[in-house]
Parts: structure tokens; C-alpha cells; sequence
């Protein structure tokens, strides 16, 4: 039972802090320009093509520094000549941009790299099994991607409470017109914090994509997921994403270890029901059965109890 | 789109014109066929690489040699339902505005059940226009038993008949003393999981079924916690009937974690898997299949496949079953001369048709379900003539059962339609 606990913990906290680095650039891009960018997860996914592209000529290293680049560049041109001209149009205009730009990075993947699932490998060098516990081995590949995800977490939260320009960024979301009057140029602030949060994106994808397989289908699972951390974090809190991160990730993974059900709750209680009853499905569901969709279970709970989200300071 | 119909409608005319004139000429007009699967969305691969190998056996056994009716080509219409029962409702209408009177259809049992179900339906309200189902390739057992139509028809072994076979085999290693399955969270997943346990049950009670888990179909980003539950419950080997992203993600979890244990699958191989999978998956994956894999059997295959191959270099063919469907679908035709999905059903029926690989194949008329035999091949580049994913790893059959031990009872009771 306790391999399992630790294990479980071990894998929640891998998969926390990627989905951190994901929701981190969403955060900030949200609070900032009031727009949820639902393309954020395809710059995810074009992240890990790009770093398979890179990869089967350079090698990973190379990909894991010039794939998020590439896609931050990306990022950057889709803020400065698409939506800071939708921008005039208000946010629903916005909105729909985001919307058409995630259908079209998924279409042009699928165009250039085929549907097939990519054979992107992690380097040999951290082949190897990190330590072995209880006879499972953690791969020294996951222990880098908590390496990656911790770094960028401390140099992001350094960068924006203690340096120069993480006081203007902080101020830009909040007082946008105040800063512009102090003389900052606010859209190049936009189009840099945009650029920033979809390379995280990018880098997200480089290291998940060798784990979590690289697919067209890949943006489309863990997309909605990344909305529901921003919303249970509070809105523009990168503190709060990086712990509702970590929420969801612990919740997801101790559920699917979890070996209990409907059907231990009934014998608890004394009560049974036949096999054939109509509601059967019902009776009989487990909670690793269920456990994909308890992030979303959080998120009307956290917002019926508190709508700002954890360490949201906005009120609308 | 309207272009289309308005020169079919046209070339309809066309067809009148002349056979009142005393039929001058036969009429070349298209015999058209659809095939709806995923062609969008997380389960793209299979269905792409699916149009391609269907579109390719059209071309080479067909249209190159002639056609068929006396020269007429076969068109494939390929329609995307995204494998969302929803959307495969929207297709379905789409298909007989379109006139198609034939759709291929094989991923997904929810979706199959789905179209079998709209178009017993619909056949039943628009006698003369009525649709036929070729299923290549979903085997929830139900679509042959309980839910048996007339107008279904399917080419490939169902669920129970694979796992009889699969556990026939498990069953031999003496080295298995548990077991763990775990599959996606719909129809499919289910009858594989209690009739994996059913038959281990029969055949070898003391295997232990350690663990039978269930994951949400296409929604699952990291199978890692579900392997740790595997390496903790001490099972010895594993069984599941996940495909697509599903299956390679989970395989890949499984070997991530140093877990050395067998892994028997439905669909472990090709579309990126076999090359994603490589060395690490050697001798572990092992599939339950039709037609054998290497060594194929025959020159004809070979050739084929070396065709498709010149032609579409990237791809491979995955389901040969797909060559056969077309093939008999095509051989009832040409028994019937006519396109009409009621006299194709009735040729279909107890057809005996010899296949590329050199076997005969059957269709039960009782429940329209193939009879042909089973292999299990071994995930390997050792002895692999034709590899997948231009890899050098691809499937090396190393367990036969014939035909006639595949055969199983059936409960259909199927609803004839009169004419």
C-alpha cells in the first residue's frame, strides 16, 4: 500500500508540474489581456513536434532550446499581427480568434507531420531508472521533467515579483492605462508575455512528448484541463496555478490508485442492489473510473464556494 | 458538393437517355462506396491509414484491371466521423443524400452499434433505398448476437472468438500465475475484461485475475499511476484491448516503468505504434489477429503489399481484412450484377471466398459473421519480411488456429426483411 501511496505521489507531482508550465503562460496571458487563449495547448503540441523534428537530425538536447524558442516566435506573431487587431473588436472577437487558431495549428500539424503517433524518444543519457523502490523503477527522465518544471516555476516567480519588468507586468494587469501613461509600451509588453507563456507551452510539450506519446490528438487532452487549473488557481495567480496544478495532479493520480467504489460506499452502508437493476452502471462505478473527471468536479465546487478561485484577487 | 450531384444527377439523365435510345453503350458511371472512421481528432491514424488501404485495394484489384459491372470504377467516398456516435449520425444522413448505399465502417463498437441501429431504422421506413453496413473492423459480439441486423455485416473475428483464442495461448505458458486487464470505459473494454476473466477462469483456474481496470476512452494523458497499480498487484503478464493513442501510451508507460511482463493486446502494432514501441516492446507485445503476418503466406500478398507500399511509402497495410470486405462485397456484385444493398446481402450471405493470403473465408448467413483464422504474432525484427512503420520491428506469427476452431453459437434471431 505504501509503494503505491508514494508512487501515486510521485507521478501526481510529475504530472502537476507540467500541467504548472501549461497553465503558468495561460495565467499570465488571461490576466493581462482578459482573454482565454484556447489555442494555448497547441502551442503545447506544436512544442513536442517541433522538438521531434529537431530531434531526429540535432538530437533532444538541441530540440528542448530551440523548439520553445521557435514556438514562443510563433506565439509572438500571432499576438502582434493577429489578435491585437482582432483586439478592437472586443473579447468575444478575441475569443473566437483563439478558438480558430487551435483548429488550425491541429489541421496544419496533421497537414506536415502526418496522424500517426511520432516515434520522439527521451535521450539515451537519461535512460537509466532514477532509483527503484519497492521493485519500480522512477526513470531518471521524469526526475528531469521535475527538475524543468521547478527551475521554470522559481525563475518565473522571481522574475515577476523581484525584477523591473515583472513590476511593470504586475502593474500592466492590473492599471493597463496607467503604465502606458507612465510611458511603458504596453503592447510590446503583451506581445512578450504572450511570446513568454507559449514557449512554456512549447517547452511543456518538448519534455512531455516523449512520455505522454506526440499525436494530433494530444493538445485536445490536456487543453480543457489546463482551463480548469487556471480557474480553481484565481485568475492571473501564478501561486494559485502552480497549487491548483498540483492539486489536480495528486487528485487525479491518488483516485486512479485508489481501489474503491460505489460498491464498497453500499457495503458500508448495508445496502444492495441486483445486477440487473437499471441504475447498474451507477452502482458499480469505481473511483479510478471516474477519475478523469473529478478536476472538473472541482472546478463547480470551487466555483459555487468560491468564484475568485483559490488565491484569485479579482472581483468582478 | 452540389456539383457532384448535379452531374450524377445529370449523368442519370444521361444513363435514361440512352438505354431508351436502345442501350448504345453501358453506362460508366461510378459504383460509389462509403467509408466512414476518424479522419480528424485523436484517433485520426487509424482512420487515414484505414481510406488509404481501402482506396489503394479499390484501385489495384479494380479499377486498374477494368472495373467492375462490365467497367464500371469504384469510387470511395470518404466521410469523417470523428468516431463520435453524434457525428456519425450527422455522416450517415449526409451518405444517403449523397446515394451511398454501402458504408465501410470498423472503429469503434459504440459507433458501430450507432449506425447499425440508424440504419435498421431506416431501412425499415425507406424500402428501395435501403443502406447496407460493412463493419471491417469493431467486435463487440453484440452486433452478431442480441443486436443482429440483416443489413450488417461483419469481416473480422469478434471479441469472445479472439479471447478464446488468446486465452488458449496464455494458457499454455505455465510461467502465468496472474493476470491484469485493464481497457478503455466503453463496450468494447468491457466484454473484453469479463470474457478475458471468464475463459482464464475455464481454462486455467489458477491464474489470478490480480486487477481489471477501466480508464475513460481517449482522455487519459499519463497511464503511469495505472501502471504503478499494475506493478504493484504482481501480475505476470497483462491483457487489453486498448487501440490508438491509448495503446501506445500505455504500453509505453508499462516498459517506462521496468515492468518485464507479456503484454496481449488486439492492436499493438503499426500507424507509429510498432516504431514508438521498438526494441523495449521485443517479444513482450504480443497480437490476436486475421491473416497471418510474417512469413505471409502467398506471392499475390506479397505483392500487394509491396504495391501499397511503392505507393504509399509511410504506410503499411494494417488490416488486410479490408481487402477482403471490398473483395466480397465486389464478388456478390458480380454474382448479382447489381449495386442493390439487398440482393449484395443476400450473395453475401454463406459466401466462400478464397483470399489474397490463399485461405477461404466464410460468411455465416445466420448472424453475417466471418469465419477465418486466427494468429498470434509477436511485436519483433527478428524474421520480419515486411516490417511496420518502416521500422524494421513488425509482427512475426508464431500461433495458428484454423477456421473451423474459430466457429462459436450464436444468439441472433434476425429480423428478414420481405420483398
Amino acid at each position: 500500500m505504501l509503494e503505491v501511496f508514494i508512487f501515486a505521489t510521485l507521478n501526481g507531482v510529475v504530472t502537476g508540474l507540467l500541467l504548472f508550465m501549461l497553465a503558468s503562460g495561460l495565467t499570465l496571458i488571461f490576466s493581462m489581456m482578459g482573454v482565454l487563449n484556447f489555442a494555448h495547448a497547441s502551442f503545447y503540441m506544436l512544442g513536442a513536434y517541433f522538438a521531434y523534428s529537431i530531434s531526429l537530425t540535432m538530437g533532444f538536447w538541441l530540440g528542448l532550446i530551440f523548439a520553445p524558442l521557435i514556438v514562443g516566435v510563433i506565439g509572438a506573431m500571432v499576438e502582434r499581427y493577429g489578435l491585437r487587431r482582432v483586439h478592437k473588436s472586443g473579447h468575444v472577437a478575441e475569443l473566437v480568434f483563439t478558438f480558430g487558431a487551435a483548429f488550425l495549428i491541429e489541421e496544419s500539424i496533421q497537414f506536415f507531420w502526418g496522424p500517426d503517433t511520432k516515434n520522439y524518444q527521451s535521450p539515451d543519457i537519461l535512460d537509466f531508472p532514477l532509483f527503484t523502490l519497492f521493485g519500480q523503477e522512477f526513470s531518471a527522465y521524469r526526475g528531469f521533467m521535475i527538475l524543468i518544471s521547478m527551475s521554470i516555476f522559481i525563475v518565473l516567480f522571481r522574475v515577476l515579483t523581484r525584477s523591473r519588468i515583472g513590476i511593470i507586468i504586475q502593474a500592466a494587469i492590473t492599471h493597463p492605462h496607467t503604465v502606458s501613461n507612465l510611458g511603458h509600451n504596453v503592447p510590446l509588453i503583451f506581445m512578450g508575455v504572450f511570446g513568454v507563456g507559449t514557449a512554456l507551452a512549447g517547452l511543456a510539450g518538448v519534455i512531455a512528448g516523449p512520455v505522454l506519446t506526440t499525436f494530433p490528438g494530444m493538445a485536445v487532452v490536456l487543453g480543457s484541463i489546463v482551463f480548469v487549473i487556471v480557474v480553481i488557481g484565481g485568475l492571473g495567480s501564478l501561486a494559485g496555478a502552480f497549487i491548483a496544478s498540483l492539486l489536480i495532479g495528486l487528485l487525479q493520480s491518488y483516485a486512479i490508485a485508489s481501489n474503491v467504489g460505489m460498491p464498497d460506499l453500499l457495503n458500508l452502508l448495508g445496502v444492495s442492489f441486483a445486477r440487473d437493476h437499471p441504475l447498474n452502471d451507477l452502482w458499480t462505478v469505481t473511483l479510478p473510473q471516474i477519475a478523469p473527471i473529478l478536476p472538473f468536479l472541482l472546478l463547480v465546487l470551487v466555483l459555487i464556494f468560491r468564484p475568485t478561485g483559490l488565491l484569485g484577487k479579482r472581483e468582478e | 458538393m452540389k456539383n457532384k450531384y448535379i452531374t450524377n444527377k445529370f449523368n442519370g439523365l444521361l444513363i435514361c437517355a440512352l438505354l431508351s435510345l436502345g442501350g448504345i453503350s453501358q453506362a460508366q458511371e461510378p459504383v460509389r462506396i462509403a467509408f466512414m472512421d476518424p479522419l480528424s481528432s485523436t484517433f485520426a491514424s487509424i482512420g487515414t491509414s484505414g481510406l488509404k488501404q481501402i482506396q489503394f485495394a479499390a484501385d489495384y484489384l479494380f479499377n486498374s484491371r477494368g472495373g467492375i459491372l462490365g467497367g464500371r470504377m469504384i469510387e470511395i467516398v470518404a466521410l469523417d466521423n470523428k468516431q463520435s456516435p453524434t457525428e456519425t449520425q450527422l455522416q450517415f444522413r449526409r451518405a444517403v443524400s449523397d446515394g451511398l448505399q454501402i458504408i465501410f465502417q470498423g472503429n469503434s463498437s459504440a459507433v458501430a452499434n450507432t449506425l447499425s441501429t440508424t440504419i435498421s431504422r431506416f431501412n425499415r421506413r425507406n424500402p428501395g433505398k435501403e443502406v447496407l453496413q460493412i463493419n471491417y473492423s469493431a467486435v463487440d459480439p453484440i452486433l452478431t448476437e442480441d443486436n443482429c441486423s440483416f443489413w450488417h455485416f461483419r469481416f473480422d473475428a469478434h471479441a469472445v472468438m479472439k479471447l478464446d483464442v488468446l486465452t488458449d495461448f496464455i494458457a499454455m505458458n505455465e510461467d502465468i500465475k496472474s493476470m491484469y486487464i485493464i481497457g478503455q470505459d466503453y463496450s468494447f473494454g468491457h466484454v473484453v475484461a469479463d470474457t478475458a476473466i471468464r475463459f482464464l477462469n475455464e481454462k486455467r483456474p489458477d491464474i489470478e485475475i490480480v486487477g481489471s481496470e477501466f480508464h475513460p476512452i481517449g482522455q487519459v494523458k499519463d497511464f503511469t499511476p495505472y501502471v504503478t497499480k499494475i506493478v504493484s498487484s504482481g501480475a505476470d503478464a497483462v491483457i487489453t484491448g486498448n487501440f490508438g493513442a491509448d495503446m501506445v501510451s500505455l504500453a509505453r508507460s508499462i516498459i517506462d516503468s521496468g515492468l518485464d511482463i507479456p503484454i496481449y493486446t488486439f492492436y499493438a502494432a503499426y500507424d507509429g505504434i510498432t516504431a514508438t514501441l521498438g526494441e523495449d516492446g521485443k517479444g513482450r507485445i504480443h497480437l490476436i489477429h486475421n491473416e497471418t503476418s510474417n512469413p505471409i503466406p502467398t506471392q499475390e500478398r506479397k505483392e500487394f503489399i509491396r504495391a501499397f507500399k511503392a505507393k504509399n511509402p509511410n504506410n503499411d497495410v494494417t488490416q488486410p481484412r479490408l481487402t477482403n470486405a471490398l473483395s466480397m462485397v465486389v464478388a456478390a456484385m458480380e454474382k448479382t450484377q447489381s449495386t442493390d444493398p439487398y440482393d449484395i446481402a443476400l450473395a453475401l450471405e454463406d459466401m466462400r471466398f478464397t483470399t489474397l493470403g490463399g485461405e477461404e473465408i466464410w460468411m455465416r448467413g445466420e448472424d453475417h459473421q466471418i469465419f477465418q483464422s486466427l494468429h498470434i504474432s509477436v511485436h519483433t525484427d527478428e524474421g520480419v519480411e515486411f516490417d511496420a512503420d518502416n521500422s524494421g520491428f513488425g509482427l512475426r506469427s508464431i500461433y495458428h488456429v484454423p477456421a473451423e476452431e474459430t466457429i462459436v453459437e450464436t444468439s441472433c434471431q434476425m429480423r428478414r426483411p420481405r420483398r
